[in-house]
């Protein structure tokens, strides 16, 4: 959808050779450096899930992961994601409609369901660590903590962005800047459940294969 | 409960006569900068026009001075070790205990590598892209400066290690577990992870920006193969940055769990795995070589070209070759441990990809050579650096080829033959382009040339005391001679190593030349003056502007039809197919705003890595209490661009009159 608005904005004889049309509009290149950025942050996830595939069998005699996971609170986890990115989404089309019922809806529904997420996380975590399987005992559960609490940090930042962004919205208005912050918070958002998607297939769902 | 964390009276070395003399001279030197600064009242200048700025040139020469400067320690680090094993050989034990010469190679690799080599690059980068590219800043100015002082942060950590406790004691790769809390109990690597932590952040902001600018601001009509060269390297370069340092930031934060939290990612027990660490850091350290090296590539491309008079030979080879690099440098990070104990099948499969990348680089050298092949070449300073490359460089490639067969590295791994061969590849390969592209753009950041008898001079005391130097340690390295030794027993070595120191001094020497170049250059300047903007019949937009150029860039963004855009205008003018054309309405411009973000955000990033190094918790709650708050500050800033009015950019269109206008 932001995308189509995009092409809008670009005059139509220019499309054929837009190498050659001059420096982008703001938005183009706020979002575009936006998603640059989220690659880095992909490639900095894929060295934590290679030392997680490197380290998931040094379980050093401590619990393994078929023995930790729970996958009824992972697959929770996973719908309370991914249904947060759905409102997003919706949020996202309110804005572009400039709609402000519609975007404070979608972002107080964002808001609660990645809030679910990480209280769920959050209460995994400290039944592990209250087990005796916290991070300090192997390698494995190291690299386990890392990676999903790496992640369970990104969705912590993102709250804290959301709300940021409503408290701007409040203030300025439709702003050009509150307008492209907005859009890189909803490529943050989905960023994120790229890589929740791969935790639970390659962490949760793999890790109880017998 | 203490307040100061591991920071007690003992981390201060007063009992170490070399440490301190070096802290009292280097102090005494910044208090009298610091009081000459106030006594003449130039702070609001300085906070004003450079503290604050935001402007992608002014960035760049800051970068450029933090890595000259630096250059100064980490040569210092290096003729310490060269003298101390010119000395130490049978029962003489030098001047450096094991605990200090360790701390030496350690901080000479870190600070040439990351506040060196990094930021001379990420500097002529700054300096150099937006005006060829022929657009008026960088996509995120504002994020320029932040990554800019969190590169200044991480170079004052690492220098406050030298009298504030130790520096790391593992070499500059930190290998666990010689790095880990159980062998390295003090905070020296503590300093070596935070101030890279720190300074890696503005790096991979940088690498974000400049792909961001390249890609999506041109100047219109400039279509990617008509960029120039230099663009397209540091494109290259930055598209490096964007998929290697994250992955370093991944591997310091796996070893700071290691060491402040006790997880185990590379420790000996509980399932840890070093060789991993291995494995990750080189997946970072080798595109790391093409980061740093293919930037100055590019400078050498507009050298040659500019210099001979003639276009660059082979473009579409040349930008073809870049990219190739730029993929191939992910597929040889083995190459750096052969004697891990892989597979044969896996270390034939490295070697042959270690060679293969020496493929593209022929390419370019030739590319050069056929460029300067029938021009008519001037014999500047920075084509005298680019001659010395190419004749240095091959050979320190050939090296590269002997080490990329594993049977052969196998003999030499570890001895100085390797550190031959990287200071063979990396100081031709890096210091002698970005020393040509300060010789090249100097007048157009400033005005005014730098004087060439002292540049060449400085060229020719580097040329001849890097062989000097490092063509010893080849030598010495086939006898067997292992890298990093505080003392040895074979008398055998200490011919070659008093070469190596003689050459170490000539080097110095060549440091002087060029600090004398400056001085001399700067007390002439009204001799050197260039009030074209055009000082050496350039080919590229950047000197299509006046020198220095407006904090505006183009008083109207040029419309580029072709390679070499300005060359061609030129051409077109003197066959009197077109005036030299002016505009004659001028626009209103915005340009960024100045802020103070990046310089706030770096104060509060040295609280809280100095608080992190040394365990004192409250104060690093401090530090990111108001890194937070400085973001925030930013956040809410209303007006971010202040206008030129139309006026004032005709104004100083019409004084600073370059000959020829696009």
């Amino acid at each position: 959808m932001n995308v189509a608005v995009e092409m809008d904005d670009v005059r139509q004889g220019e499309l054929l050779d837009i190498s050659e049309a001059g420096p982008a509009p703001k938005r183009i290149i706020a979002g575009f450096g936006f998603w640059i950025f989220l690659l880095s942050d992909i490639v900095m996830f894929s060295a934590l899930f290679a030392a997680y595939a490197v380290l998931a069998k040094a379980t050093a005699g401590g619990p393994t992961g078929a023995q930790l996971f729970n996958l009824r609170t992972a697959a929770m986890e996973t719908a309370f994601l991914l249904l947060s990115s759905y409102s997003c989404g919706l949020m996202s089309l309110a804005i572009n409609s400039r709609q402000r019922f519609g975007i404070f809806f979608g972002a107080v529904v964002t808001f609660l369901l990645g809030a679910a997420f990480l209280n769920l996380e959050l209460r995994e975590f400290s039944d592990m660590i209250a087990a005796g399987a916290g991070p300090q005992r192997s390698a494995f559960l190291s690299a386990f903590f890392t990676l999903v609490g790496c992640h369970g940090l990104h969705v912590a930042i993102g709250l804290a962005w959301l709300v940021l962004m409503m408290v701007q919205l409040s203030i300025r208005g439709f702003a050009g800047v509150v307008v492209r912050r907005l859009l890189c918070f909803s490529l943050f958002w989905h960023a994120l459940d790229i890589i929740w998607v791969l935790i639970f297939t390659i962490v949760y769902l793999m890790g109880v294969l017998p | 409960m203490n307040l100061l964390g591991k920071l007690t009276w003992d981390a201060i070395p007063l009992h170490e006569p070399i440490i301190v003399g070096t802290v009292a001279n280097v102090g005494a030197v910044i208090l009298a900068v610091l009081a000459w600064v106030t006594v003449k009242g130039y702070w609001p200048y300085l906070w004003r026009e450079w503290l604050t700025s935001v402007d992608h040139k002014r960035i760049g020469v800051m970068y450029l001075v933090f890595a000259l400067i630096m250059l100064v320690r980490g040569f210092a680090d290096g003729i310490m070790m060269r003298t101390q094993q010119a000395v130490a050989a049978g029962g003489a034990q030098g001047y450096l205990p094991p605990e200090h010469f360790d701390q030496i190679f350690s901080a000479h690799g870190t600070i040439m590598i990351f506040f060196v080599a990094m930021p001379l690059v990420i500097g002529l980068m700054n300096f150099a892209v937006p005006l060829q590219l022929g657009v008026r800043d960088v996509a995120f100015p504002t994020m320029n400066s932040v990554s800019l002082w969190l590169t200044a942060t991480g170079i004052l950590l690492i220098n406050v290690s030298l009298f504030v406790g130790e520096f790391a004691k593992t070499g500059w790769v930190a290998y666990p577990p010689l790095s880990e809390l159980q062998f390295s109990p003090g905070v020296g690597v503590d300093y070596y992870l935070w101030s890279l932590q720190i300074s890696g952040i503005g790096t991979l902001l940088s690498g974000v920006n400049f792909v961001t600018t390249i890609l999506k601001m041109r100047a219109p009509g400039m279509s990617y193969m008509r960029m120039p060269v230099f663009c397209w390297t540091a494109l290259a370069s930055n598209l490096l940055i964007v998929a290697a340092f994250p992955v370093l930031t991944a591997l310091f934060a796996m070893l700071l769990l290691d060491r402040y939290l006790g997880f185990h990612f590379f420790t000996l027990e509980a399932g840890g795995n070093a060789m991993m660490y291995v494995n990750l850091f080189w997946v970072w350290g080798h595109p790391e070589v093409y980061i740093l090296v293919l930037p100055a590539f590019g400078i050498y491309s507009e050298v040659s070209a500019t210099f001979s008079g003639k276009p660059l030979f082979g473009y579409r080879s040349m930008v073809g070759a870049t990219l190739v690099i730029c993929v191939l440098s992910y597929t040889v990070w083995l190459h750096h441990f052969f004697t891990m104990g892989a597979s044969a099948g896996v270390n034939a499969f490295f070697g042959i990809t270690s060679m293969i990348i020496g493929v593209p680089t022929g390419v370019k050298v030739f590319n050069w050579l056929f460029t300067m092949y029938g021009g008519q070449v001037r014999f500047t300073v920075p084509v005298l650096w680019t001659i010395g490359f190419m004749v240095t460089f091959v050979f320190g490639g050939l090296t590269g080829v002997l080490l990329a067969l594993p049977a052969v590295d196998w003999q030499v791994h570890n001895s100085v033959f390797l550190i031959a061969h990287f200071h063979h590849v990396i100081i031709p390969g890096v210091l002698f382009g970005a020393i040509a592209g300060y010789n090249y753009w100097f007048p157009k950041a400033f005005g005014f040339k730098l004087d060439e008898r002292w540049g060449a001079a400085a060229f020719w005391c580097w040329f001849i005391g890097f062989h000097l130097a490092f063509m010893p340690l080849y030598v010495t390295g086939l006898m067997g001679m292992t890298r990093r030794l505080q003392h040895y027993d074979v008398l055998a070595w200490q011919p070659w190593l008093l070469v190596a120191e003689a050459g170490a001094i000539i080097i110095m020497a060549g440091i002087i030349c060029q600090v004398v170049q400056l001085v001399v250059s700067i007390r002439h300047r009204e001799q050197l003056r260039d009030t074209t903007g055009d000082p050496w019949n350039g080919r590229t937009l950047e000197w299509a502007t006046a020198s220095p150029p407006p904090a505006w860039n183009f008083a109207v963004l040029p419309r580029v039809d072709k390679l070499d855009a300005f060359w061609a205008k030129k051409q077109r003018v003197l066959a009197k197919e077109e005036p030299p054309g002016r505009p004659h309405r001028y626009e209103p411009i915005e340009v960024p705003k100045n802020s103070p973000t990046g310089v706030v955000t770096a104060f509060f990033a040295v609280i809280t890595g100095f608080a992190l190094i040394w365990h004192i918790w409250w104060m690093a709650g401090v530090g990111l209490f108001g890194a937070t708050v400085t973001l925030l500050a930013f956040m809410f800033r209303v007006e971010d661009e202040v206008e030129i009015s139309a006026e004032q950019v005709g104004q100083f269109d019409r004084a600073h009159a370059v000959e020829v206008s696009l």
